[in-house]
């Protein structure tokens, strides 16, 4: 405007002079704040990244386990010498398959079982699982004994560690847990395609064993599916109802404010705490029996129940007002705003926070160890009050062993239980995106 | 209709108007909103078949008394209302008048245009449905195709029925919230500031409405323009500071008020 004042009115030209309003410096305090926020969250994805590294690097491994295919000859001289099975079906049950194994193995290396050395180191290479796997051959049908059938036979843990290149073969062989032999004897079956590597179904469905190639972490994803199942039952209906009591209906007092803060608070507890109190009002008090997915499953109740509630009372308020007003103006009663109104539109936020509260549950370990879900049980439960573990917990079962073996399953049962939380959270999207609705 | 006509019939409406029963009769109406007391003593009489406006500066309790004649106050922590204001001789607030009831007598449309985040026939459906008001489906269409006539509509949405409601333009909103309100049919329709959120043309389309409605409802409206209330209403009343200043014909109001008060509120000297 300065430019414009004629020099004739006396006044000097001044250039228009630019008042320094700190331009530069602002733009400079917003490139730093966004460097601080990129630079963060490279921070975070590098972390994750090397995370996921680790788990998958060492876990993969896990979903591959090394067989060997051979010719089994169900000898009746050893399952049964007596032919006693038809009066004593209890014979089939005990009888000593590993030999049975041992010997079709030696046959195929050429080893004679006479040499108790050679017999020994070749029965080695074989699972202890090789027992249970020909005892379910033979007991469900039994008119195999006498026969010569190919079964896939799971390798001891040892050979599938050493064939996954998982031992340090510079090691001399006293110091290893395989010897040199049965590293030949391996390479051997592998060159003539008996040995190799197949998918591991027994991972997803074989109960707990002290045997890492028989382990799985099926009594746990049992238990852990009937824990979410008991918490969604339990808290969703519960932590929805009052969270639409506390945030509808509750008079605004002292006690309602000293229940508010509380909820708040248990929010914060640490999940260990509700752990010792499911122990003594659940086991101790109540005598329900430990170690079981239902006991487990009130006590993650109890945890997941302040996060329900704070998530919904969320997502009630964040209902606009207008729409409560429209409904009231038209006669709606207040149960009816509620219902077919404010509930709908608080949908989208009561899953989200469900979700991730049922998320939070699932990887929750600690309390469960208080109530005796650390167990070692390797038949599945068949209903809520049977033992049973939980993933987390199946995964710091493993995490103590101190076989190779149990490394890579350590890692392979975390990897399931990242999976089941990125499945949950996807639902929690795809509901929210489902239900979402704009006002 | 012709000209001749139509003031025919807006005269018959004035002659009933002049001599129209009290429909709400407000007797020493005080709100409190905690220890501050908002209204004072108001006594306002609405006339049956009449549009009353209420207009007075911000703050001055009109939007309080309207929100007394529904008990829509009821939702408000703390507000506490004393007096007595009653509807065809009932008392609103005697304790064997149920609010809902009332609000099926009284519906209110509101500042903001507010459709429920669904369909238009659902949303006009709601009240009638939750009152009970329809037999079958049959029933219902026609009381969604009625509602949606009376309030001008109609021939906008009649092939969109079934796409939400908030997907309409403002205007087209609001008159689907009056819509809303019409369908369980009434007696009493409280507008609080319909036109506040509204352009101009859509504006005019609702005050056509209001004045189309006055046939039926009887209609009590907020307003801050004075040109509103002097082109929809037939009775005025004044706030000023939770006091009625002045309740007269609109006519009189806004040419020759009893009070000075309202004269120098309707020159904008102040307000």
């Amino acid at each position: 405007m300065t430019d414009v004042v004629s020099p004739a009115a006396g006044i000097p030209k001044a250039k228009s002079v630019r008042r320094d309003i700190g331009i530069k410096g602002r733009y400079a305090a917003e490139r730093r704040f966004r460097a601080y926020g990129i630079a963060a969250l490279s921070f975070g994805i590098i972390f994750l990244m090397l995370l996921l590294w680790s788990v998958v690097s060492k876990g993969y491994t896990a979903f591959q386990q090394t067989m060997i295919t051979m010719p089994v000859e169900f000898s009746q001289q050893i399952i049964d010498p007596q032919n006693e099975r038809a009066t004593n079906p209890q014979k089939l049950m005990t009888a000593n398959y590993p030999v049975v194994a041992r010997n079709a193995l030696a046959k195929l290396l050429n080893v004679s079982v006479d040499d108790r050395v050679a017999a020994r180191a070749v029965s080695q290479m074989l699972s202890d699982g090789v027992r249970v796997q020909l005892r379910d051959l033979v007991v469900a049908n039994p008119a195999i004994i006498g026969t010569t059938q190919t079964v896939r036979l799971l390798a001891s843990g040892d050979i599938d560690s050493a064939y996954k290149g998982q031992i340090d073969l510079n090691v001399s062989q006293e110091n290893r847990k395989i010897n040199d032999q049965q590293l030949g004897w391996m390479t051997q079956l592998s060159d003539s395609g008996a040995l190799a590597k197949h998918f591991n179904s027994g991972i997803f469905v074989n109960g707990a064993s002290s045997r890492p190639e028989a382990a799985g972490v099926g009594v746990a994803l049992i238990g852990s599916f009937y824990m979410m199942l008991i918490v969604l039952v339990l808290a969703l209906p519960i932590g929805v109802a009052a969270s639409i009591y506390l945030e509808e209906f509750a008079p605004k007092n002292k006690f309602t404010d000293l229940i508010e803060v509380n909820i708040n608070n248990l929010a914060a507890v640490p999940s260990i705490v509700y752990g010792l109190l499911g122990l003594a009002v659940f086991v101790n008090f109540m005598g329900l029996p430990r170690s079981a997915s239902f006991v487990g499953g009130l006590v993650l109740t109890l945890m997941t129940l302040p996060t329900i509630i704070i998530a919904t009372r969320a997502a009630l308020k964040a209902v606009p007002p207008s729409i409560r007003a429209a409904a009231l103006g038209l006669g709606a009663s207040k149960m009816q705003t509620i219902f077919h109104h404010v509930l709908p539109l608080a949908m989208p936020g009561i899953l989200t926070g469900t979700i991730i509260g049922l998320a939070h549950a699932l990887g929750e370990t600690a309390p469960l160890l208080l109530i005796g879900m650390v167990a070692f049980v390797a038949n599945y439960p068949t209903t809520p009050l049977d033992p049973s573990t939980a993933l987390p917990v199946q995964i710091y079962m493993w995490a103590n062993e101190a076989e190779r073996a149990f490394v890579e399953r350590t890692s392979g049962a975390i990897i399931i239980l990242l999976l089941f939380l990125i499945l949950m959270n996807v639902g929690a999207i795809l509901l929210r995106r489902r239900f979402e609705r704009r006002w | 209709m012709n000209m001749m006509s139509e003031s025919a019939v807006e005269k018959a409406l004035d002659q009933k108007m002049s001599d129209a029963s009290h429909k709400m009769i407000g007797k020493d109406v005080s709100v409190y909103y905690g220890e501050k007391r908002a209204l004072f003593d108001v006594n306002l009489n609405v006339r049956e078949n009449t549009v009353t406006a209420l207009i007075g500066p911000s703050g001055c309790g009109k939007s309080t008394f309207l929100r007394c004649l529904n008990r829509m106050n009821d939702t408000i922590e703390n507000c506490r209302v004393t007096g007595k204001i009653t509807l065809d001789e009932d008392d609103i607030y005697d304790n064997n008048i149920d609010v809902v009831e009332l609000r099926a007598r009284v519906g209110m449309v509101f500042q903001k245009p507010n459709p429920f985040p669904k369909t238009i026939y659902e949303n006009i459906s709601y009240g009638p449905r939750i009152h009970g008001l329809s037999k079958n489906k049959a029933d219902m269409d026609q009381i969604v195709e009625a509602s949606l006539q009376r309030a001008g509509l109609w021939g906008e949405v009649k092939d969109r029925l079934h796409e939400s409601g908030t997907g309409l333009s403002g205007g087209q909103q609001q008159r689907l919230c009056i819509a809303r309100a019409i369908a369980v049919s009434p007696e009493v329709i409280l507008m609080d500031e319909p036109c506040s959120a509204l352009d101009p043309i859509a504006t005019a389309k609702v005050e056509e409405l209001i004045h189309e409605l006055r046939a039926n409802y009887t209609i009590v409206i907020v307003t801050h323009s004075m040109q509103q209330a002097a082109r929809v209403s037939q009775r005025t009343a004044m706030f000023h500071l939770g006091q009625l200043v002045e309740e007269n014909d609109t006519d009189k109001m806004f040419t020759n008020p009893d009070d000075q008060r309202t004269q120098d509120y309707i020159m904008g000297r102040f307000g």
